[in-house]
Parts: structure tokens; C-alpha cells; sequence
């Protein structure tokens, strides 16, 4: 078993507030899914569309991320998959795809001193 | 509504649970003193108490257990306002009243335990309701409430309404609870009124909510219900406009709730569904009988004497001893009562109920000695619980003249 984020890209901002209800319902209950298959190892949290950027040596901060909204960071959680290919298969059931978006997965790298 | 929070917050959190509601009552009266109370007042304090749970949910997120069965989905914003908002539905809610009613019911608790539980959380009773209904102090009361609550949050979750064997285990004591809380409205002996109609309707809401769950709807619920329906129905001139109470055969039936006999009736016919007797069922049906007569005079009292036999072969008690007593008396006449009277088994407990001493005096009325008549009546009076059982039974004793 191995430990693999799961990043949601995509958002639809031109759903009316009882699609969004919709919506909500539809992540609550992938996730009691996940839960109930012992999958879910950390909830993680939705995110802000928008928010600031520090970079550089020189620590500029700036408004951002300007991305194409199809780009947008909406949220993560980590979840424990056998390996790859079945996080990816997991990643199946977000409704983020539905509304045509995507889950990036990564496995968390464990880094040995 | 702590019985919602509860269940979101786990029951080892009872008091985070009341605290918060208590929290949203402040709040909701904070507000209402500037803009007026809203034209729903229980959806509004609903919504605060909502709110409520998600700020504390929030601020400790991670700082607190809560209800194992929601796992780790209060953690996270993408789970955590649809689990809450799905608490607070109404289906839910009714659900959530019943689990925490089977939680109150737990045996580990003496019964009358149970009762102030379920009055206090479920009823919203103040401690000193609940030492009302109990004839007890407030201080009393606050204490065994605090010990309660201490038992109910140490119990690792909520009854479990799914798991049918605990369920059936568990609902004798369910009942027990209800009807003792219906009996304390319906023949109260508290210092203010003989009767309370409150308590009779809190037990009647909370038996309906029994009947609605595919496993509380059973025989013996239903026969439960039906004597509360059927007994409930005579409360209209139990007491009159004036506050005095009426005797059985005094009242005047038109008044009688025939919505309420009608409903007790049909689900004194569901309760037959079952091979199971309860003591819930003959006391059914001796309401029922009472509600069938159109007039006293019509009362089958035959009938009632044999269901009042029954009743003592499957649940003896001095005070189903002397009603049975008094059936007698209307069968055969005032010398069997009082010699039914005097063979009650266990009488002794009866020396401080009033109606004890009056029916004595009631059936030596009838026999035309009213000196002996009067003097039990004085006794009654000095045994009388609250001003309206003084009152009716100084009505009485003017009657020996």
C-alpha cells in the first residue's frame, strides 16, 4: 500500500446554487465511499480559486494563479491505493470529471535521511 | 435539537452538545429581542444550532473525537456542511429524537432515571420541570440528571436503531418509559395540578415517532398507544373551565375527543396483531370500554371487572386492586366494592393515596352512611396532592349531608 495525493483540477462557475447543493452531495458521498473502502487516508480540504503567489529569491508576492479556470487547483486529499494504476482507478468516481476537469495523482515520495 | 447534536458530536461529547444548544437559545433571544420573534421560530433556532455545530466543528477540528460512525468526514470542508446539513433533515431529525430515546432507555439507569432523561433532552423540560413531573427538589433533580448524563456519555455511542435484536431488547424499557411519563401527566401528583396535559402529549408525540420506525411498530406499541389515545381523549372535561376535576361518571362525554377514541380504537385493533398480552393492552381495552359507553350508565361494567382480573393475574398492583375494586362496586353495588376494598392485597400501600380513603367514602356514601362517608373523605382531603384533588374531594364530602 502506498499513499497517493489526488489533485482536482476544473471548476464550473456557472452552476446555480442547487447544482451546486448537487454537487456537494455528490463529493460527500465519494467520499464516504472512500472512507468505507479504507482508502481515505487524509480528507484534505477544497480550496479558493484564487489567492497570492510568492516566488523568487526575492520572495515577490503577486496575485495569482492566473490560470485557465479548466487549471485551477479546487482541492486535494491523500488516499492509500495498492499502487498506481489503482489510485488511477479510484480517481474514476470524482465528480470533478463529470463537470470536465481532471485528478492529477501523485504518489507522496518518501524521502530517507 | 441536543439530540441532533449529539449525534453529530458523538454522545461521549453530551455536554458540547448541550452547550451549543444552549448557545443557539441565546443567541436566537439576543436576536429577537431588536427584530421580533420570526414567523418560525423552531426552523430559525434549527439553523443557528446548525451553525452552531459547523463553528465548533471547525474551530476543533481536529482537537476532538466525534461520532465514530461519520469517521474523518467532519475533518474536511468537502464533507463536512453536507453531513451536518444531512443531520439536520427532517427524516434525520426524527430518527435522531428516537436514537437518543433508546439511549436514554439504557438499563444501567433506574427507570424513573430514564423518564427525567428523556423529559430533560428529548422533551426539553428545565431541571426544574423535571423535578415537577417527579414531585422531587430541583436539587435532587440536578443531580441525578448530572449522574445520568455521566452514565449516557460514557456509553461509547448512540443506540444503534439498525441492529434489530437491540432494538427489540431495548423496547420494553422504551415503553415503560413512555407510558410512566403519559401516567404522570394523566394522573399526575404533582403540588400544582392534577393534571398535566403536557407530559400526556409529550408521550403521545414520542410514541407516534416509535410507530413510524419499521422495528418500533409492533403489537405492544400499538397497544400502548391506543390506552394513551383512548385515556387521552377523556382529558377535555377531566378537568373542567373552572380547574375542578371530574370524576368518570360526572363528565360530560360530548366533550370527549371522538378524533382521539376513534384513532385509540384502531390501534387497539393493530395491537391484537400479536400473540404477546402487555398489561399496555388490557388497560387499552378498558379505555376503550369506557369510550365505547355513550353514557356512564351504559358502561359495560362486567367487562371492565374481568379486564381489571386480567390485568392483576399479569401485573398485580394495589392501584389496579382499588380501580378494580371501584368496578366491582358499579357491577354489584357498594357492599362488594367495599368488601373487594378491604381484601386488597398489599393495601398498606395505598395509605397515602388520596383516592383510596375517597373511594371508601364514596361507596359508604352510597350505602347511606354518610358520618363513616365524611370521615374518609377528611382523610382523603389531608392526603391531597395539589389544590384541584383538595377541592374535588371537598365537593365531596359537601355531597354527605
Amino acid at each position: 500500500m502506498s499513499e497517493f495525493t489526488y489533485l482536482f483540477r476544473g471548476r464550473d462557475m456557472t452552476v446555480s446554487r442547487e447544482q451546486q447543493q448537487k454537487t456537494m452531495e455528490k463529493w460527500a458521498a465519494w467520499f464516504k465511499e472512500l472512507t468505507a473502502n479504507g482508502h481515505l487516508k487524509e480528507p484534505g480540504h477544497p480550496l479558493v480559486a484564487t489567492g497570492k503567489v510568492v516566488g523568487g529569491k526575492k520572495k515577490t508576492v503577486s496575485d495569482g494563479p492566473f490560470v485557465e479556470a479548466k487549471d485551477i487547483i479546487g482541492g486535494y486529499v491523500v488516499v492509500e491505493a495498492r499502487d498506481l494504476a489503482h489510485a488511477a482507478e479510484l480517481a474514476k468516481g470524482c465528480p470533478v470529471l463529470e463537470i470536465g476537469g481532471s485528478v492529477e495523482i501523485r504518489e507522496i515520495r518518501t524521502i530517507n535521511v | 435539537m441536543v439530540a441532533v447534536l449529539t449525534r453529530i458530536f458523538g454522545v461521549h461529547n453530551f455536554a458540547l452538545a448541550e452547550d451549543a444548544v444552549q448557545d443557539a437559545f441565546c443567541r436566537a433571544v439576543e436576536v429577537w429581542k431588536f427584530k421580533g420573534v420570526p414567523e418560525n421560530p423552531s426552523a430559525w433556532l434549527m439553523a443557528i444550532a446548525k451553525n452552531r455545530a459547523l463553528d465548533v466543528l471547525r474551530r476543533q477540528r481536529t482537537a476532538r473525537n466525534y461520532a465514530p460512525e461519520f469517521g474523518r468526514l467532519l475533518e474536511s470542508e468537502w464533507t463536512l456542511a453536507p453531513v451536518v446539513e444531512e443531520q439536520f433533515s427532517e427524516t434525520v431529525i426524527k430518527d435522531g429524537v428516537l436514537r437518543m430515546m433508546f439511549s436514554c432507555c439504557q438499563p444501567r439507569l433506574p427507570e424513573e432515571a430514564q423518564v427525567g432523561l428523556v423529559l430533560h433532552i428529548l422533551c426539553g423540560f428545565s431541571v426544574s420541570e423535571v423535578a415537577g413531573a417527579f414531585m422531587s427538589t430541583h436539587a435532587a433533580v440536578e443531580k441525578r440528571l448530572a449522574r445520568s448524563k455521566k452514565v449516557l456519555a460514557e456509553s461509547r455511542r448512540l443506540f444503534d436503531l439498525a441492529n434489530a435484536t437491540e432494538f427489540a431488547e431495548r423496547l420494553p424499557a422504551v415503553h415503560r418509559a413512555l407510558y410512566l411519563l403519559f401516567n404522570e401527566g394523566y394522573h399526575g401528583a404533582s403540588a400544582e395540578a392534577a393534571v398535566r396535559g403536557e407530559l400526556c402529549r409529550e408521550a403521545m408525540r414520542l410514541t407516534a415517532l416509535l410507530i413510524e420506525h419499521p422495528l418500533g411498530k409492533t403489537p405492544v406499541t400499538h397497544a400502548l398507544a391506543a390506552l394513551m389515545c383512548l385515556n387521552a381523549a377523556r382529558l377535555p372535561t377531566k378537568v373542567d373551565s373552572l380547574g375542578n376535576l371530574n370524576s368518570l361518571g360526572d363528565q360530560d362525554r360530548s366533550r370527549w375527543d371522538r378524533k382521539l377514541i376513534g384513532e385509540g380504537l384502531a390501534l387497539w385493533e393493530l395491537s391484537a396483531a400479536g400473540s404477546e398480552l402487555t398489561a399496555y393492552h388490557i388497560e387499552a381495552a378498558i379505555g376503550a370500554a369506557h369510550g365505547r359507553a355513550a353514557r356512564a350508565e351504559d358502561t359495560d361494567w362486567p367487562a371492565i371487572v374481568a379486564l381489571y382480573d386480567a390485568l392483576m393475574t399479569l401485573h398485580p398492583s394495589p392501584v389496579a386492586a382499588l380501580s378494580r375494586a371501584i368496578a366491582v362496586a358499579q357491577r354489584d353495588g357498594p357492599d362488594r366494592g367495599l368488601a373487594e376494598l378491604a381484601a386488597i392485597d398489599g393495601a398498606e400501600r395505598l395509605e397515602k393515596y388520596p383516592f383510596y380513603p375517597a373511594t371508601l367514602g364514596e361507596l359508604e356514601l352510597r350505602r347511606g352512611r354518610n358520618e363513616v362517608a365524611r370521615e374518609h373523605f377528611r382523610t382523603a382531603i389531608k392526603l391531597g396532592r395539589n389544590p384541584m384533588e383538595r377541592r374535588f374531594l371537598e365537593l365531596r364530602l359537601q355531597a354527605c349531608r
